[in-house]
């Protein structure tokens, strides 16, 4: 059964996938979803991830409307119709 | 013309013109404001800025604006007040307090960040600006727009305080209220920013709203007489105020007007939401976000978005951080108003409360320069202060004197109550107690 999850792109992301301002992807964990996308846009790799296994320190990544630090991070499991949002972190208020 | 040379990466370094830009499009860090040095020298000295108008475009030269100050006039310049009162009372020699309470006109240290941010979004041409906001920042936005003929949009918790949203309601914003807390409006404010052409100050605004904190560090160092104090206490939610007044500290030392004293700077946070605390104390580069759980909502972020550069300062600095619990909170905000009559916010009484401990810790010498960074007023938030603040009854009578002279007569001979505080900031909120007739006494 394949399990498509909506990945949600920032403005600061767009230009490294076509414009486009969400992309559907598959994956069981939040890990394998965005594998999945860096693997569909490379350079969207470098941006994302630290390392194979460490998100950017600046990128906040939110599944539905939890943050994923949260819950269990990279491994945190997924299910079709969930929403991953990337998005940067703001200054206070 | 300006210093101003472009917008820079914190991380990588990229440089971008000066544009409304929220993150680095290669690793998301913030991009801050850099500026040309060595054109300064010599230009930008005490004499210049002492020239200035008393507010914080004195400090204009070091600021990211082109033209003539647009908004927020007479922000900024507030009291350093020498705390000699409190400093007894804590047993250290020399103590000082920053008082952005008073700042014009929404009475919080926002009035600085935003004289800059719309100052430059009328620059960039924008009409309609806004912001997220745990409250101080939204009075602020909603002041200044409206006097500037801007439309806003403040964006807020759900369950802030009923002062800080009527301080916003006032000067007519359009309101919205988010089912969360202000990290879930951060991250909605952020969604907003990339699809409206608004101007959200500590969004798309941000590397020029940051700026507008220097002032609060320049301030400190022009008022103590062109010096820094040897520690200064700055309390830290979203984490914006704290590496800018290092920032401030340090562009006043390339430029040679103070001279170096290596100044530490500590941090402060309320124990309910305290990431970058925590991670301080821990030894750590990183913090993990936190629920908040705090009534020093101001500051209730968990998860800063400029928490890493708080840790790197501190941490650079020789400083140290400090979190207190809500009833430390609330003792300390009572003590700095019978010491030195300001009336703080909660975040105000977490800041003093911080310090407390840090001189007690023995982060912070007794002997040694300190200043208090005060970032808010208590008359915002009076409505927590009248469910936890443990205030005598006050009593009522008629309206005459025979009734009056019976109260005075149940009170103690020493009327005095003052006279006895003792150091412990507990012992000072406690200082008056009920009795029966509710007459405030001293125990």
């Amino acid at each position: 059964m394949s399990l498509a999850v909506t990945v949600l792109i920032p403005t600061a992301l767009r230009p490294q996938v076509g414009g486009q301002e969400s992309i559907d992807l598959e994956g069981s964990s939040v890990k394998q979803v965005l594998t999945a996308l860096t693997g569909e846009y490379p350079e969207l790799g470098k941006r994302l991830f630290k390392n194979d296994s460490e998100l950017n320190r600046f990128i906040n990544v939110y599944l539905n409307d939890e943050d994923i630090r949260f819950l269990d991070n990279l491994d945190t499991a997924v299910s079709s119709g969930d929403e991953l949002s990337i998005i940067p972190a703001i200054a206070g208020g | 013309m300006s210093y101003v040379q472009s917008l820079r990466c914190k991380e990588c370094e990229t440089e971008y013109p000066i544009e409304p830009r929220t993150v680095c499009d290669n690793d998301f860090a913030p991009v801050e404001v850099a500026y040309d040095y060595d054109q300064m020298q010599g230009r930008v000295t005490r004499q210049s800025i002492e020239a200035g108008p008393r507010s914080l475009w004195r400090y204009k030269d070091l600021l990211p604006i082109e033209g003539a100050p647009l908004v927020g006039q007479w922000s900024g310049y507030t009291p350093l007040i020498k705390a000699d009162n409190l400093a007894r009372e804590l047993s250290v020699r020399e103590l000082y307090l920053k008082d952005d309470s008073v700042n014009y006109p929404t009475y919080s240290y926002k009035d600085r960040v935003v004289s800059v941010a719309l100052t430059k979004a009328i620059e960039f041409g924008f009409d309609t600006v806004g912001c997220a906001s745990t409250g101080n920042l939204a009075h602020s936005v909603a002041a200044h727009a409206a006097r500037a003929g801007l439309r806003a949009c403040v964006i807020i918790p759900h369950d802030l305080e009923q002062g800080k949203i009527i301080g916003s309601l006032v000067f007519g914003p359009r309101m919205v209220k988010i089912r969360g807390n202000y990290d879930d409006v951060n991250r909605l404010c952020s969604q907003i920013a990339d699809k409206y052409n608004w101007a959200i100050v500590n969004v798309n605004l941000r590397p020029f709203y940051t700026e507008g904190a220097k002032t609060h560090g320049f301030e400190i160092a022009e008022q103590l007489g062109w010096q820094l104090p040897q520690h200064t206490i700055v309390p830290v939610a979203g984490g914006t105020i704290l590496p800018k007044v290092h920032k401030a500290y340090e562009e006043l030392i390339t430029l040679g007007i103070v001279d170096d004293n290596k100044p530490k700077i500590h941090a402060a946070q309320a124990e309910g939401c305290s990431p970058v605390v925590k991670a301080i104390q821990e030894g750590k580069e990183l913090f993990h976000p936190q629920k908040p759980n705090t009534l020093a909502k101001s500051i209730a972020i968990g998860n800063p978005a400029d928490g890493y550069y708080v840790i790197d300062v501190v941490n650079k600095s020789g400083g140290h951080a400090a979190s207190a619990a809500d009833e430390e909170i609330i003792d300390a905000l009572k003590l700095l108003a019978t010491t030195e009559g300001i009336f703080t916010e909660p975040a105000g009484g977490t800041t003093l409360a911080c310090a407390i401990k840090l001189i007690e810790s023995g982060h912070i010498s007794r002997d040694e320069s300190i200043c208090i960074c005060i970032t808010g007023n208590g008359l915002k938030t009076v409505d927590v202060l009248a469910e936890v603040g443990n205030f005598p009854d006050v009593p009522i009578i008629d309206a005459k004197l025979t009734q009056f002279d019976e109260l005075v007569s149940q009170i103690d001979e020493t009327t005095t109550c003052q006279s006895k505080v003792s150091a412990s900031p507990q012992a000072a909120s406690n200082y008056c107690v009920s009795v029966d007739e509710g007459v405030p006494k001293c125990p």
